[in-house]
């Protein structure tokens, strides 16, 4: 086990506790210690400075593919959990589209002993649905779940079959395990590659029109009452859609929700001059749905930003607009674009972003972290929220650089991460090496 | 007036007035080169130009090749066909391949939006949209305008209708953008199902029969419909079609005013136009192809660097002089 670690100086955010003040935060034998002001640093300690910085939980995210196994080239596990650190997060969970799918206890144990091996983040596999995610028979969720599964979810594809969305929620309340949905109504859908809008219009792209995703996200929410499972709803993108949660939470049902940095950052307009690196599923969609998703964030009508980090190869997105693959990396750049868009933009304050970035997406998905209470496992973040930078994709840690924010200024980065106490990314000391 | 077109035409979208008319009047003298004994003038003699087409074409890609070679440059075809394109290519190594050729200008149809742009993106030769995907096909708007400005002597203020198939029509968009941006008023007709969304943000007033845009227009531009779009399900059968937006003899006797039609081929007499119509005195139809050949040589000698007030001594001395 490693010396303590004082973290001195810093302003701690713990949403958990409603805290926001400036506190040393102390860690022993890979948990917290202490939190507190003017801590001493036991013998053996090491002190570390971290005046200016923020000090709040690791950030989870719930929502990220790590293509491995199948697609190494893109992403690998360890890759994956490496730009995960240096993006401040000290949890991700795995979406089961892999190749082959993860759709048994053999393949979410592969995830977990590859995540051990590489240590940094916390990888959390979450299992398919449907074997092989053909959307026709349930994958077995309690052996899945035995072998670490935190969730199940058939993300990339919709589940179309609403039999097999009933079935799924009902079957996984054995387990408690949110069944996580990807609200695509195929037949909307098909061939589309933007947002069905003005900007699909001139560019001569099909669209993908947001009562696809919303049919999807009613008809789910329904089932949630209908069978009492715990619904959780992948990467929003339309103010229809808020409204429907809207009134879902409005009558207590079991139903969370996400929303990705892009959808709360970008419009359709990215798309202008076929920018593929501005492809993703769901499409970047209207002003009015970016900024009916903010408030959605503030108020608590979706609960939390997850990344949906979708690899890609370089040469798979230069391509025509029709023949690029949907999705952009977004580990190392979440925190930055959502502080720089949301807290300087002033929707949230940085505690209600730090909550809907840690706190709540752990609880979200039953996962230790998203606090600083003593005892805790030491899943920290120290953030800088001052320093400029520039988004530059040629130095992710990540395989692929597939962002539409390349050359983007942003504010707010991960200074330091640890998981379980240990140092697992530490920018100064890597801008000095 | 700022000369010239930049390095590439993808689209009318963004030309201005000034360069879209500077096209159009670059192609008059052009149009008498056409009718020499001796169709071919050096302007651009020693230019290579690819023709690429990824999507089948017969009257664009013959089109091109005869402003081409009447303008004496060195011309390639590559169909999709038995090229590498049909081995896998993809369409970045085709572009870094042509560049490596040192090719002057490539002449491209594909089937994706933007395939053009993208090709533009990566080469510096210059690089002519012959239509991309549903995004747009400049120079079918082009000869449209010209065929307009030649019947009705104007396009500020000449009421154009677009029928048919909008949704899935580089022609419409392209027209679209031509039209408005040289001050006519235009309309789109056609089933609700085949129409894009937010069209009327284009500045369009959208028709709901095909009678109210006969009653209202100058001039008809009648779309190709694919048959395609009723195996999609867009439209119940061409059947009906033709009963409910088929251009039709009956239809027009009843047009207030004379009527110019067109249409950007190849036609589907008895799906959207009544073959009386196609051969009628309404049709110019074969005008729009005879201009297309004089605005494509406009397009490459503007976008080879020629001065459009040059474009007559570029034609050479008049043929049929002096041998």
């Amino acid at each position: 086990m490693a010396a303590p670690l004082l973290l001195k100086g810093g302003r701690v955010v713990d949403p958990s506790r409603d805290l926001d003040e400036a506190a040393d935060v102390l860690i022993q034998d890979g948990r917290i210690a202490a939190v507190g002001l003017g801590l001493g640093a036991p013998d053996g300690a090491t002190v570390r400075d971290v005046r200016g910085a923020v000090v709040a939980p690791g950030l989870v995210d719930v929502h990220v593919h790590l293509r491995e196994p199948g697609n190494e080239d893109e992403e690998t596990i360890a890759t994956g959990a490496r730009a995960a650190v240096a993006g401040g997060f000290t949890a991700v969970c795995a979406m089961p589209n892999t190749d082959p799918v993860t759709d048994n206890q053999a393949a979410v144990g592969f995830i977990v002993r590859q995540s051990l091996r590489a240590g940094f983040a916390r990888v959390y596999p979450i299992g398919a649905i449907s074997v092989g995610q053909r959307g026709q028979q349930l994958a077995e969720f309690g052996e899945m779940v035995g072998a670490g599964a935190v969730a199940v979810s058939d993300d990339g594809k919709p589940v179309a079959s609403s039999h097999l969305m009933r079935t799924a929620l009902e079957y996984a309340r054995t387990f408690d395990i949110p069944v996580a949905d990807h609200c695509e109504e195929p037949s909307l859908s098909a061939g589309g590659v933007m947002h069905e809008g003005l900007v699909a219009t001139k560019l001569g792209l099909k669209g993908i029109p947001a009562a696809a995703e919303e049919i999807m996200v009613a008809r789910d929410i329904l089932l949630a009452e209908l069978t009492g499972g715990r619904l959780h709803l992948c990467h929003l993108s339309t103010r229809g859609s808020v409204e429907l949660m809207r009134r879902a939470k409005e009558r207590g049902l079991r139903v969370t929700a996400e929303v990705t940095p892009h959808h709360l950052s970008l419009t359709e307009a990215a798309c202008e001059r076929y920018d593929t690196h501005a492809k993703m599923n769901p499409p970047l969609r209207e002003a009015a749905d970016l900024a009916a998703l903010r408030q959605a964030l503030q108020e608590g009508v979706i609960d939390c930003v997850a990344s949906d980090h979708a690899p890609h190869a370089y040469d798979e997105k230069e391509a025509a607009f029709d023949d690029a693959p949907f999705g952009i990396v977004g580990l190392e750049t979440a925190f930055g674009v959502a502080y720089t868009e949301l807290v300087q933009g002033g929707a949230l304050t940085l505690p209600q972003l730090i909550l809907r970035m840690s706190t709540v997406p752990a609880r979200v998905f039953g996962l230790p972290g998203g606090t600083l209470q003593p005892g805790a496992p030491a899943d920290v973040v120290a953030l800088d929220v001052t320093a400029g930078w520039c988004v530059d994709a040629a130095r992710f840690h990540s395989k692929s650089r597939n962002t539409p924010f390349a050359g983007r200024s942003l504010t707010g980065r991960a200074a330091l991460t640890l998981v379980a106490g240990e140092i697992v990314h530490d920018a100064p000391a890597a801008a000095q090496a | 007036m700022t000369a010239g077109l930049g390095k590439d035409l993808i689209g009318l979208e963004r030309l201005s007035p000034d360069q879209i008319r500077l096209i159009l009047d670059t192609a008059e003298p052009f149009k008498e080169v056409s009718e020499r004994p001796i169709k071919k003038v050096p302007a651009l003699r020693g230019k290579t130009i690819v023709n690429l087409f990824f999507e089948s074409s017969t009257r664009t890609r013959i089109s091109f090749e005869f402003a081409e070679k009447r303008l004496s440059a060195d011309t390639v075809n590559v169909a999709a066909t038995g090229s590498a394109v049909q081995k896998g290519e993809t369409l970045v190594d085709t572009a870094k391949n042509l560049e490596a050729m040192r090719i002057d200008m490539v002449v491209i149809r594909h089937a994706s939006s933007g395939a053009a742009q993208f090709l533009g993106d990566r080469i510096r030769s210059n690089v002519v949209n012959a239509g991309d995907g549903k995004h747009e096909h400049p120079t079918q708007a082009l000869l449209d305008l010209l065929t307009i400005r030649d019947k009705l002597g104007r396009i500020e203020g000449v009421k154009v209708c677009l029928v048919g198939d909008i949704l899935h029509s580089r022609v419409a968009r392209s027209n679209i953008w031509g039209l408005t941006k040289l001050g006519a008023q235009v309309a789109v007709c056609g089933p609700h199902s085949l129409m894009p969304r937010g069209i009327a943000d284009l500045g369009v007033t959208v028709l709901r029969r095909v009678e109210e845009a006969i009653e209202w227009a100058d001039v008809l531009n009648v779309l190709r419909l694919q048959l395609e779009r009723m195996e999609a399900g867009f439209i119940p059968s061409l059947r009906e079609y033709y009963r409910v937006f088929g251009v039709t003899v009956e239809r027009l006797a009843k047009a207030p005013r004379a009527l110019a039609v067109m249409h950007p081929g190849p036609m589907n007499r008895g799906v959207e136009i009544d073959s009386r119509v196609a051969d009628g005195p309404h049709s110019v139809i074969l005008d729009q192809v005879t201009n297309g050949v004089a605005v494509r040589m406009a397009v490459l000698y503007l976008l080879a660097g020629g001065k459009p007030e040059l474009a007559d001594a570029a034609k050479g001395p008049a043929a049929g002089g002096t041998d």
